[in-house]
């Protein structure tokens, strides 16, 4: 109960924080939504090949604009020290990480929400179906997983701009992999059962990811 | 006359204690123990061999130039940093295996405000009251927003703050969970006059009200004026260590800087 109590007042935290900013989640979602644009008049494509185009568009956009949010959610524990805060509290470091991956999540969320519309609108694409919805979340849950673990890597060094998206694209290459295909198949009227493959794929990355992640995230965050 | 290091070693590691008054008196146990700690930065050493006991109810002052360790042992102190080597037991309890039950009874002062600048003054202490498990929390919060002078501000963003109310709200957090051991590092850096002399009035109540304070400093008037007991740094090694009723005032200066040199 307690460790729950605390990962809600992480999470709570964040995005209290971030409602009297809103500098996260709108720098994401201006970002996301030009990069958008640029691939929508870039690659000017119409019909059949616009649809065979989004869900990569779709799944390069949110991984490059999630970079910018974790970087941040991020950031705002190293100002102040406020890490140390929370390192100094009798607080179990895996409810640390869920409170942090969790907002992550929350934040990414929010982001794809606006753009599976626009991207929708842009590429003709039948994006705004359930099970789309469905590996939108599986895909963005194990991205936010990895993401969280190393941007508390990233974080304490001085080219962390530069080092997250290094360390964080590799990582996530399978997931967003399963997620355009997933996606693919769903929009061109693929059931569920269809595409289980990478849909099984995406639920074991989640899974394989949240596991390292809070098992490591101590060892990152404490010296 | 200001004992030499040496002399002044023995007195506080080893109180002298006549075999009628042992068998007599419950045994001084201290409150921390910190035994043979070494850390180490890559090559260079932090800290070589400290020994040291703290008892409760203590105002110790950490002296030391620049680099001496100070910050690393108060650190390591607050379960921040873990040792290269050597043991540190709270009341005999291992801080390394049983960091997160101790952190309870720990406050900390640091540089830093360990503040979230984008949350308002009543949010970061409610935050790190559900973080501390704190009964009655909106009770404790008020009264540190109140002790600090900061009670009309609660709802104001911390990043509004001057440094000396982002200071006195630093310090309402360390000490929202009350804890049995302060740890203070460079406390007085950068007040001005009224924090300073809150500050210097909270530390007086703490004392007290039986608080454990361990206080890290390069200025030597404030430590001894605060301390009751006085341990040196240099480059990571304890060179001295006193009860503050033996350190002479005036001698102590030039002792110091023999001791720093």
């Amino acid at each position: 109960m307690g460790f729950l109590r605390k990962v809600g007042a992480i999470i709570a935290k964040d995005i209290a924080a971030e409602l009297h900013t809103r500098e996260m989640v709108s720098a994401m979602l201006v970002f996301a939504a030009l990069a958008l644009l640029i691939f929508s008049f870039a690659l000017d494509l119409q019909g059949r090949a616009a649809r065979a185009a989004a869900p990569g568009v779709l799944w390069s956009t949110v991984s490059f604009a999630g970079v910018l949010g974790l970087s941040r959610s991020l950031a705002r524990e190293q100002l102040n020290g406020c890490i140390e805060g929370l390192l100094l509290a009798p607080v179990d470091r895996s409810a640390i990480f869920f409170g942090k991956a969790i907002g992550n999540l929350a934040f990414i969320v929010t982001v794809e929400l606006a753009l599976l519309p626009l991207a929708a609108v842009l590429f003709s694409a039948p994006l705004l179906k359930p099970a789309v919805l469905l590996v939108v979340a599986l895909g963005t849950i194990g991205y936010a997983g990895a993401g969280t673990l190393l941007a508390a890597i990233s974080v304490n060094t001085r080219a962390r701009e530069v080092l997250l998206p290094v360390l964080l694209l590799p990582v996530v290459v399978p997931a967003l992999i399963a997620a355009v295909r997933a996606t693919t198949g769903l929009m061109e009227g693929a059931s569920l059962t269809d595409v289980a493959g990478w849909v099984n794929l995406l639920v074991a990355y989640d899974l394989v990811m949240v596991a390292v992640s809070m098992l490591t995230f101590s060892y990152v965050v404490e010296e | 006359m200001t004992p030499s290091p040496v002399e002044a070693r023995s007195t506080v590691e080893a109180p002298s204690v006549t075999e009628e008054d042992r068998a007599s008196a419950p045994e001084v146990i201290p409150l921390i123990e910190v035994r043979d700690l070494c850390k180490s930065f890559g090559p260079r050493a932090a800290l070589s061999n400290v020994d040291l006991d703290i008892f409760a109810g203590q105002l110790l002052a950490l002296l030391g130039p620049n680099g001496a360790g100070k910050t690393t042992l108060l650190r390591i102190l607050a379960t921040l940093s873990k040792p290269t080597s050597g043991s540190i037991r709270y009341e005999g309890v291992d801080m390394t295996r049983e960091g997160t039950t101790l952190r309870r009874r720990i406050g900390l002062l640091s540089h830093q405000s360990l503040l979230y600048e984008d949350l308002t003054a009543h949010q970061n202490l409610a935050f790190y009251a559900i973080m501390y498990d704190l009964a009655e929390p909106e009770e404790r919060i008020s009264e540190m927003l109140r002790r600090v002078g900061l009670e009309d501000r609660r709802e104001d963003l911390v990043r509004t703050f001057s440094r000396g109310m982002q200071q006195r709200l630093a310090l309402a957090r360390a000490l929202l969970h009350r804890p049995s051991v302060l740890l203070l590092d460079e406390p007085y850096s950068g007040l001005d006059p009224r924090v300073t002399a809150m500050l210097s009035d909270l530390l007086a109540e703490l004392r007290e009200e039986g608080c454990t304070i361990v206080m890290t400093t390069h200025d030597l008037p404030q430590g001894l004026a605060l301390g009751r007991r006085i341990v040196v740094l240099r480059r990571g090694r304890i060179v001295y260590d006193a009860p503050r009723d033996q350190v002479d005032e005036r001698d102590f200066p030039r002792l110091y800087d023999e001791l720093t040199d």
